[in-house]
């Protein structure tokens, strides 16, 4: 079980590889990797910079996780979520979640995404085109996913 | 006692840290809001909507009417926004 909070971009298929290695209890694999999109398409986003509170951070997505392993009958977990500045198409997030059977894979990814949209302290601030820059608004959507899993 | 302030309150109050003695009064989490708030126009601007304000005392979420325990690392920040 992993969490890593980093300024380097990771690989995805590097990440799964390394995570499954050796372990022949797991017979699925879900992973989920959060890209940086232009989301306000009219101004033009060409980055994004991340700003987290280190300490929090780390406690919080340790913290996510073991609720997720709890919760589910997992072999392997991994959450890698990075800060600093980042452009258009570069990962920000990795989640991945081993398991015997596909739900609790699929299950538990879907929950650690939810969880951490709500609970990781990260903030989003984007770079324009035009050189503007301006923090993005958390989404009630995000809270109500959140919400579905209860506590 | 040490206060962190993140993203746009970072922006506003034009600093990420400050190492304030509280005085006696100031006992909880709104308590201290409302005590920073008369120090500068940028912590006015910060806190003016307090909807938009997420607080940590240790490390842990808190609400408002949290009591600050002695020598407390107190964080204040808008809802997260990462994944």
């Amino acid at each position: 079980m992993a969490v890593r909070v980093q300024a380097e971009r990771f690989d995805t298929g590097v990440e799964i590889e390394a995570l499954v290695a050796g372990n022949f209890a797991i017979g699925g694999v879900t992973s989920f990797t959060g890209y940086v999109r232009d989301f306000s398409t009219e101004s033009g986003v060409v980055a994004i910079t991340l700003e987290h509170y280190p300490g929090m951070t780390e406690r919080m997505l340790e913290t996510i996780e073991a609720e997720a392993r709890q919760r589910w009958d997992l072999e392997a977990a991994l959450i890698i979520h990075r800060y600093g500045r980042m452009t258009v198409g570069e990962p920000i997030v990795l989640i991945v979640t081993a398991s015997s059977h596909r739900q609790a894979a699929f299950e538990s990814a879907e929950f650690l995404m939810d969880w951490l949209k709500t609970k990781a302290p990260f903030w989003k601030c984007e770079e324009t085109k035009d050189g503007s820059e301006h923090w993005v608004d958390a989404r009630e959507s995000d809270d109500a996913a959140a919400a579905r899993w209860g506590r | 006692m040490n206060v962190l302030y993140f993203a746009w309150l970072r922006a506003k109050i034009g600093s990420a840290s400050e190492d304030l003695t509280l005085p006696e009064a100031v006992v909880s989490v709104g308590d201290l809001i409302g005590w920073l708030k008369e120090r500068s126009p940028g912590h006015a601007a910060a806190f003016a909507d307090i909807s938009c304000v997420r607080a940590a005392i240790n490390q842990e979420f808190v609400d408002l009417d949290t009591i600050i325990p002695p020598g407390a690392e107190v964080a204040f920040f808008p809802p997260v926004t990462g994944g």
